[in-house]
């Protein structure tokens, strides 16, 4: 166990330090795109989008939910990158040729990828509130909004890392991403509601984990936790689920790559 | 050689990968404290080979064991004996030279005080103290690599395995790290490695085995392996305008009783003979009798190219060093 908690610190601390040596990175990072996301297109819609269809005081306090989201999104479905590039250059083979656990690096790169995403969230979260966006739950409701923002993260991260166990070149990995990443935003409850949608939209949006997380994080901000504890409790539910059939899928292809 | 300890026994090793044939039915024995080499081209097999060593591959038949250990059942146990240093430069670019050994300090559960002790020895090894605190993206091509032998030594291994260790070095580099593996020798490490090159396999290996399309073609000291092939090696470079005359020359000297083994070569003659006082005249006087001009006679001992090309029926591709990319 002690061994455990070594190897296991050792190698987050190594995705720490990468990201604070990366000086660029580091920045955008925490002043990432989808706080521009929130500050121009909430701006730019607040005449635009109509507070009937979108049911919330400011169009701002609409998509933080959505902007939120977004952000585990993004953060999760890159999680896998920098561990196809050790297994590109060979570092992932230096790694598993020493006497560590074998879900050591994976577990490293959850930890380090939850971390920064909650970070990033409470960024998003603080600028939408210095437009006005004060969360209906409080803090309680903070901590379920991060919550959430866990259970769909690690399974979108096993989804990119079983992606980086399985492609031939890094080529396929960033086509795959960019091919998922904007329908499962445009086709989620992230920019407008399912209502306001066309109805072939909307059907299709149904379906994607994204709208049910954003349905539960919305009231949480919007309403109270009236209106947000059924949402929530079923979008923990189906997460749980939604992670099992994740993890189960990259442990599969890890052990086909690592043979 | 008799009874020395065998440290890794191969028996009936194969490696398929999704269809292709890597290895097949390698079989061999490394002795404790030896250097060990896998010589061959591209594609041999020889990384394949090395993988299943140190568990990161399973074989797809036949097994192996290290000190003892399984590779596959006792996986666990094997890693926790042996250093590797791959054939890529594993090394993370934005990483200091001392913070990689700090996190293979803890990969291999070191206590802290004997991580930073090591640490600081093996930095003094391989020369690399005065840039241990720079990121490794600074580093040159030989920094890196030296850095990859001392991560190889870190967990103070019993049995140390290099993957084309002085691939793409300078020649000082190369002669460096030749030094290094004679040192761990010296401490008692057995060495497993690598090389695509014969000088490297001659002078470093005690003992290698030939590898080519996957299978061993030959196995022993190099020395044993020269003496193998019997006897020494003549080469006549014909004059162009005599060039015609060479078939008649070889069946001239064919069954004289010095001369083992003649092949054409587009230059001339290469002859295999026993003893170069016996043959020499019988060559000149054939040659002269025959009016065939003999522009250029080389006589050496065996080398291992012709150990190589003996057992594999073609050259070795790269026999000197490429230039870093
Ligand atoms: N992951 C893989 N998937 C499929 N085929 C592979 C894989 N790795 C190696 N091979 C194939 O197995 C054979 C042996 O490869 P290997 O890397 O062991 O050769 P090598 O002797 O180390 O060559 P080199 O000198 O180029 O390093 C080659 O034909 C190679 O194409
Ligand atoms: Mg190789």
């Amino acid at each position: 166990m002690r061994e455990y908690l070594q190897e296991i610190s050792a190698l987050t601390m190594r995705w720490v330090r990468r990201l604070s040596r990366e000086k660029f990175s580091m920045l955008f990072t925490l002043v990432q795109p989808m706080l521009f996301w929130l500050i121009f297109f909430g701006n730019l819609f607040q005449r635009a989008a109509d507070t009937q269809v979108v049911q919330a005081p400011t169009y701002i306090s609409f998509l933080a939910a959505g902007v939120v989201v977004m952000t585990v999104l993004n953060n999760g479905l890159a999680g896998g990158v920098d561990l196809l590039f050790d297994k590109e250059n060979g570092f992932l083979e230096r790694l598993m040729s020493t006497p560590i656990h074998r879900t050591s690096v994976i577990l490293s790169r959850f930890l380090f990828v939850m971390t920064i995403t909650s970070l990033q969230v409470l960024v998003i979260l603080g600028v939408a509130f210095l437009f006005g966006v004060r969360p209906a739950t409080g803090f309680l409701g903070v901590a379920v909004i991060l919550l959430i923002g866990l259970l769909f993260g690690v399974g979108l991260t096993a989804i990119s890392m079983a992606l980086a166990f399985s492609v031939k070149s890094h080529g396929d990995f960033f086509s795959v991403l960019g091919f998922l990443s904007l329908p499962m935003i445009f086709l989620s409850s992230a920019l407008v509601p399912l209502s306001a949608m066309p109805a072939w939209m909307s059907l299709l949006a149904r379906f994607n984990p994204m709208t049910w997380a954003i349905d539960a994080v919305r009231p949480l901000i919007l309403s109270g936790w009236a209106a947000a504890l059924g949402p929530v409790a079923m979008v923990v539910v189906i997460m749980v689920a939604f992670d099992a059939l994740c993890l189960y899928g990259s442990a599969k292809a890890f052990r086909r790559a690592m043979g | 050689m008799m009874g020395r300890a065998v440290a890794i026994d191969v028996s009936k090793l194969g490696k398929v990968y999704d269809g292709v044939t890597a290895v097949q039915d390698l079989s061999f024995q490394v002795y404790a404290g030896e250097i060990f080499g896998l010589l061959g081209p591209n594609g041999a097999g020889k990384s394949t080979t090395l993988r299943v060593l140190i568990t990161l591959l399973r074989p797809t038949t036949g097994q192996a064991t290290v000190l003892g250990h399984d590779v596959v059942r006792e996986a666990e146990a094997v890693r926790r004996l042996i250093g590797y240093v791959p054939q890529e430069r594993a090394i993370d670019r934005f990483l200091t030279g001392r913070e990689h050994l700090l996190l293979l300090g803890d990969l291999y559960h070191l206590p802290k005080d004997e991580s930073c002790r090591r640490i600081a020895e093996l930095l003094k090894l391989v020369d690399l103290e005065g840039k241990a605190d720079l990121p490794a993206k600074t580093y040159s091509g030989g920094m890196k690599r030296k850095l990859d032998i001392a991560c190889g030594l870190l967990p103070n291994p019993k049995i140390l395995f290099l993957d084309e260790p002085t691939l793409g070095l300078d020649v000082q580099s190369r002669l460096r790290i030749w030094e290094y593996i004679r040192r761990l020798r010296e401490r008692g490490i057995t060495v497993v490695m690598t090389t695509n090159y014969l000088d490297e396999a001659d002078q470093l290996c005690d003992r290698l085995a030939i590898i080519d399309e996957g299978r061993i073609k030959a196995l022993g000291s190099p020395s044993e392996l020269k003496t193998a092939l019997g006897g020494d090696t003549l080469s006549l470079t014909v004059g162009e305008a005599d060039m015609g005359r060479v078939e008649l020359l070889a069946s001239a000297l064919k069954g004289l009783p010095a001369i083992r083994a003649i092949s054409t070569r587009p230059t001339g003659l290469e002859i295999r003979v026993e003893s170069p006082e016996k043959a020499l005249p019988a060559v000149l006087e054939a040659a002269g009798r025959l009016a065939c001009r003999l522009e250029f006679i080389e006589y050496h001992r065996p080398r291992l190219d012709d150990v190589f090309v003996a057992h594999t029926g073609h050259a070795i591709r790269s026999e000197f060093p490429e230039a870093e990319e």
